[in-house]
């Protein structure tokens, strides 16, 4: 949890009033992304309860919604909408891993695929 | 000896060495949690049409839950954001709430976990099967409050909330009827088997973060005086570290709980 857009955060020197100021306007964007996440999860429960008759889309309307909250919880309170190039350099390694083994499940449930033959 | 980089940033990084650290792990635990969930489509898509349980947990207490933990995640990053105002009596109150937040929901999931231990699926001699949970014991036999098992009807249950629709009734099946009894513990279906091993792991991480707040916050608080900085740097690495508690847990119930 930092503000790499403050010179303080990093480097952990605060310097009193004005660190004060900043790290309070970022308060207000914890709690209205906390609203965010309370309501969103009411949506996400909501969503469940409706009639809807594909699997699919009820699947889809699910994993949209906890995306959302997900990116919330990671900009935000994670600080992730403003952080060092190097963790970001992490977490794209990350993802391109995670990406690969998401596909290649999925690829090896295909009929056709080499893992089948 | 002076540990490096507790508080300044190293130059090549731009982060101080904790912080660093805890992202590396982090990406660790994506990986970790990301087999998991790549086990849970590969279960979920292999599983025959109608055969994949729905409506088996508790909608309510798993949302109650979900709000537990963002409750959580909020007073985590107020905590730090105070320390950052040099305000230590509210950092105190905020992640004391955060302690008792992580206590309610593993308290919530204990429940949880003992309403899978008391629900059973009973073959019987005739051939129907009786769904439901155990709520007297005897010498000969037992009462189950819940219903028979209808497969085609239960093959219609697409959506959690319908399952709550099928009337239950207290049944009382004798011993000598039984031919085969189980409760919804990890070894009565790959659902379970899944449920159990990501919310168990998950749980796991709940209890781990839980003590590293407890000791920062309790014994290991005594740092705010001597190196402000570095205590309020290691607040900020088990705060990411509880965020991304919170992060999985966001994925995990409308996976588990409402798919």
């Amino acid at each position: 949890m930092s503000h790499s857009s403050h010179s303080h955060s990093h480097g952990g020197h605060d310097h009193g009033g004005h660190d004060d100021h900043d790290v309070q306007s970022h308060v207000r964007r914890y709690l209205m992304v906390f609203g965010a996440l309370i309501v969103g999860t009411a949506l996400t429960v909501g969503a469940s309860y409706l009639p809807i008759e594909s699997v699919a889309l009820t699947v889809a309307i699910a994993l949209f919604i906890a995306s959302i909250k997900g990116f919330l919880v990671a900009g935000y309170f994670m600080h992730l909408i403003s952080e060092k190039k190097m963790i970001y350099a992490i977490l794209i390694a990350t993802a391109f891993f995670v990406t690969g083994l998401m596909y290649l499940t999925i690829w090896s449930m295909q009929p056709a695929s080499a893992i089948h033959l | 000896m002076e540990i490096p980089y507790t508080t300044e940033p190293r130059k090549d990084t731009g982060l101080f060495n904790a912080k660093l650290g805890i992202w590396l792990f982090l990406a660790s635990e994506v990986m970790l949690f990301g087999a998991l969930f790549s086990s849970y489509i590969l279960l979920r898509i292999g599983a025959e049409p109608g055969a994949w349980p729905h409506g088996l947990l508790n909608v309510p207490l798993g949302t109650v839950n979900t709000i537990v933990l963002i409750v959580s995640s909020i007073t985590v990053v107020m905590a730090w954001a105070s320390l950052k105002m040099k305000n230590f009596g509210n950092f105190r109150k905020y992640q004391a709430v955060t302690l008792v937040c992580s206590l309610c929901f593993l308290g919530i999931k204990s429940y949880e976990y003992n309403d899978k231990f008391s629900h059973y699926e009973v073959q019987l001699n005739d051939g129907r099967v009786v769904d439901g949970h155990m709520v007297e014991k005897s010498a000969d036999g037992f009462t189950i409050h819940g219903h028979y098992v209808d497969k085609a009807e239960a093959a219609k249950v697409t959506h959690a909330w319908q399952e709550h629709e099928i009337k239950h009734e207290e049944i009382k099946i004798k011993n000598s009827d039984v031919k085969y009894k189980e409760n919804y513990g990890p070894w009565h279906n790959t659902y379970m088997a899944i449920y159990f091993t990501l919310t168990g792991l998950h749980a796991l991480h709940v209890i781990g973060g839980a003590l590293v707040i407890a000791f920062l916050w309790g014994p290991g608080a005594s740092m705010w005086k001597t190196d402000p900085e570095r205590y309020t740097n290691r607040i900020e690495v088990s705060g990411l570290f509880w965020h991304f508690v919170d992060l999985v847990w966001i994925f995990l119930f409308p996976v588990l709980y409402l798919l």
